[in-house]
């Protein structure tokens, strides 16, 4: 008896026919949309982009409905709208990420992250000054947020998920109206509940304030619904081993939900990281580094780019862009790092 | 059911290989009538619960005796599970729960006013009908999770530890890897941790809500052997739904029926009797398979 020996198959992939019949509908698809642009009055970019995926998207529909029936057609349609609507989401963000690198880089340099703009106007030369005070500002008006607003976000989120009292209702009403809150209103509340009336000095603990108005709803929500997933049975377990709900929910609960609360205090940072309204009303936008929050003006990443793009000489433009690529940098380690800390596994 | 306090205690049948259920049950009628724990007794007097408006369960008196495993069996919805939360107080939990009668442990109402839950609670332990191990802890963490909870000390957490998990028959299994996850065991070790994590705080009763309902037979035989070891020293009340599984390891059977109204006791008497004699038709009719 002679054995055979398989080999590694797999049998599902798409044959060579199959691929060259695809393949030719999507020359089809461009020829469609070079010979309408061609034809009729529709031109530039737009067009051809637009156009190629109506036709590619009709052209598969019919090829494959006159070959493999109406079903087959219904499902090549939804691929291809699918495919459409996610190169429609991501040109976007891949142009504006491509242009903040492109304008932002000629502006960055060593100097930019050890100096600040104490002696320096934005329309100096590039080799005077750097961003060093905006960057430090930002970091304090995000620090000084999130001091104040993940206690309150997470705790509130408690109210609603774990005591479930009488003002669950009107507190999960209020804390939805206020995501809704422009960010202009936060400022202006603080400006004239806090700022006149009190301290009347600009000072980052004031943009700080405003932008933990902004950031409490956003935390509270997104922790609302992760604590929501967490299954009952584990609460019940925690209380039936004789925890009170308070030790259950600090032992058992927020840690099983850790990973998801991170995300929640992302989204917020999120929220607030380019937030400009706020700091313009309330911080004063110095030009040197301030390392007291509560005392003088504080300058910060958006404050900066906003008076260097309105300086208007090409230094300050490039400052502005390259200010516009540090931000993104600095919200993107913060991201990573927030996720590595929330995902970290027990070591085996 | 029996009071009587005798000090020998007949020997396990583990290797019994059942016929009929009669027969399983009378290889296990000898150890109802000599029981030598000398833990807690437990007994409820006239339970009624409710949710909401609906009246789940009418008046249950059950006197359960220490060192002994008490079944209850019955369809589904006549309210075994709501009768073993009103014990340890887990069926306040749920809104619009109300209650009435006496759960007595040690002779004292856990209902009475001014009592500690969370002390009831870890006096009368609890298994749930899925496993549920702490997934931020560690095989570890998780048994001695109910020290951290109820802020419990000892004095040597090590040993605790591993009497927990040898009581439960998972300490073979998990000694090299106490660190791991919990969630990376299989559900049948997964439900044997959650029975060494209700050990840690030292219980006098374990409740256990159909404990085996998820788990392959396999698992299933392991935690019956658990159960009959821990009748040495604790009383149990095990809710479940396969009748072999109460013809091995229960002394006693209470069999529980809803006629639409709230869920009732029907009958209690030691396991033996229920399987070979009972007293009430419906009885007979559940425990030979006409219904339910």
């Amino acid at each position: 008896m002679t054995t055979i020996t398989p080999t590694p198959q797999k049998p599902w992939r798409a044959s060579k026919r199959e691929r060259s019949f695809d393949f030719a509908i999507l020359i089809g698809g461009f020829l469609a949309s070079y010979l309408l642009v061609a034809l009729t009055p529709m031109k530039g970019k737009l067009a051809y982009f637009a156009l190629f995926f109506i036709s590619y998207a009709l052209l598969t529909a019919v090829l494959k409905g006159l070959t493999r029936g109406s079903a087959a057609a219904k499902d090549a349609l939804v691929s291809s709208l699918v495919v459409v609507g996610a190169v429609v989401t991501v040109i976007p963000i891949g142009s504006i990420l491509l242009t903040v690198l492109q304008k932002g880089l000629p502006g960055i340099s060593f100097g930019l992250f050890t100096h600040d703009m104490a002696l320096a106007t934005p329309t100096d030369p590039l080799a005077n000054g750097g961003l060093l005070h905006a960057i430090t500002g930002t970091l304090t008006l995000v620090a000084l947020a999130l001091i104040m607003s993940v206690p309150i976000g997470i705790l509130t989120a408690l109210y609603l998920t774990e005591i479930k009292g009488r003002f669950t209702g009107p507190i999960r009403f209020l804390v939805q109206a206020m995501s809704g809150v422009p960010s202009i209103v936060a400022g202006l509340f603080i400006l004239s509940a806090v700022l006149y009336p009190i301290t009347k000095a600009y000072s980052g603990f004031m943009g700080a304030l405003a932008l933990t108005i902004l950031m409490i709803p956003t935390i509270a929500r997104t922790s609302e619904e992760v604590l929501n997933l967490i299954p009952n049975d584990l609460r019940e377990a925690g209380t039936a081993l004789g925890g009170t709900q308070w030790r259950t929910v600090a032992m058992i609960v927020l840690p099983a939900a850790k990973s998801g609360l991170v995300t929640a205090i992302i989204l917020g940072v999120a929220r607030i990281a380019g937030e400009t309204a706020p700091i313009l009303l309330l911080t004063g936008g110095g030009d040197k580094v301030n390392p007291n929050a509560f005392n003088g003006p504080m300058g910060s990443l958006p404050y900066y780019i906003w008076k260097s793009f309105n300086a208007g000489s090409p230094e300050a433009i490039t400052r502005a862009w390259a200010g516009l690529l540090v931000l993104l940098g600095i919200v993107l380690i913060l991201f990573t790092s927030a996720r590595f800390l929330g995902t970290r596994k027990i070591s085996r | 059911m029996t009071t009587s306090h005798e000090s020998e205690k007949a020997p396990m049948e583990t290797a019994v290989k059942p016929s009929s259920l009669a027969q399983v049950a009378n290889s296990q009628a000898a150890k109802v009538q000599g029981n030598g724990a000398d833990g807690t007794g437990l007994e409820t007097r006239g339970i009624h619960a409710w949710f909401g408006k609906h009246h789940a369960l009418a008046d249950i008196n059950l006197n359960f005796a220490a060192g002994t495993v008490t079944a209850l069996i019955g369809p589904s919805g006549c309210g075994k599970s709501t009768f073993i939360r009103t014990i340890n107080r887990m069926h306040e939990f749920i809104p619009g729960a109300a209650m009435a009668g006496e759960v007595l442990l040690d002779g004292k109402d856990v209902y009475a006013p001014g009592t500690d839950v969370t002390k009831i609670r870890l006096k009368i332990g609890m298994v749930f009908q899925k496993p549920n191990p702490f997934p931020s802890m560690t095989i570890g963490e998780n048994v001695l999770s109910g020290l951290k909870l109820a802020q419990l000390k000892v004095d040597n957490k090590d040993d605790l530890l591993q009497e927990c998990l040898e009581r439960a028959g998972l300490w073979n299994e998990v000694k090299d890897r106490l660190g791991a996850h919990g969630g990376s065991l299989s559900g049948g070790q997964q439900q044997r941790l959650c029975i060494a994590r209700s050990l840690a705080v030292r219980p006098k009763v374990l409740l256990m809500d159909e404990p085996c309902s998820a788990l392959d037979p396999g698992s299933t035989l392991r935690i019956e052997d658990t159960i009959r070891h821990l009748s040495e020293t604790m009383t149990i009340v095990i809710v479940t739904h396969n009748m072999q599984q109460a013809a091995r390891v229960s002394d006693y059977t209470a069999f529980f029926l809803s006629d639409g109204g709230p869920g009732q006791m029907i009958e209690v008497a030691p396991t033996s009797e229920i399987f070979s004699r009972p007293k009430d038709e419906r009885t007979e009719n559940y425990v030979t398979g006409r219904f339910g």
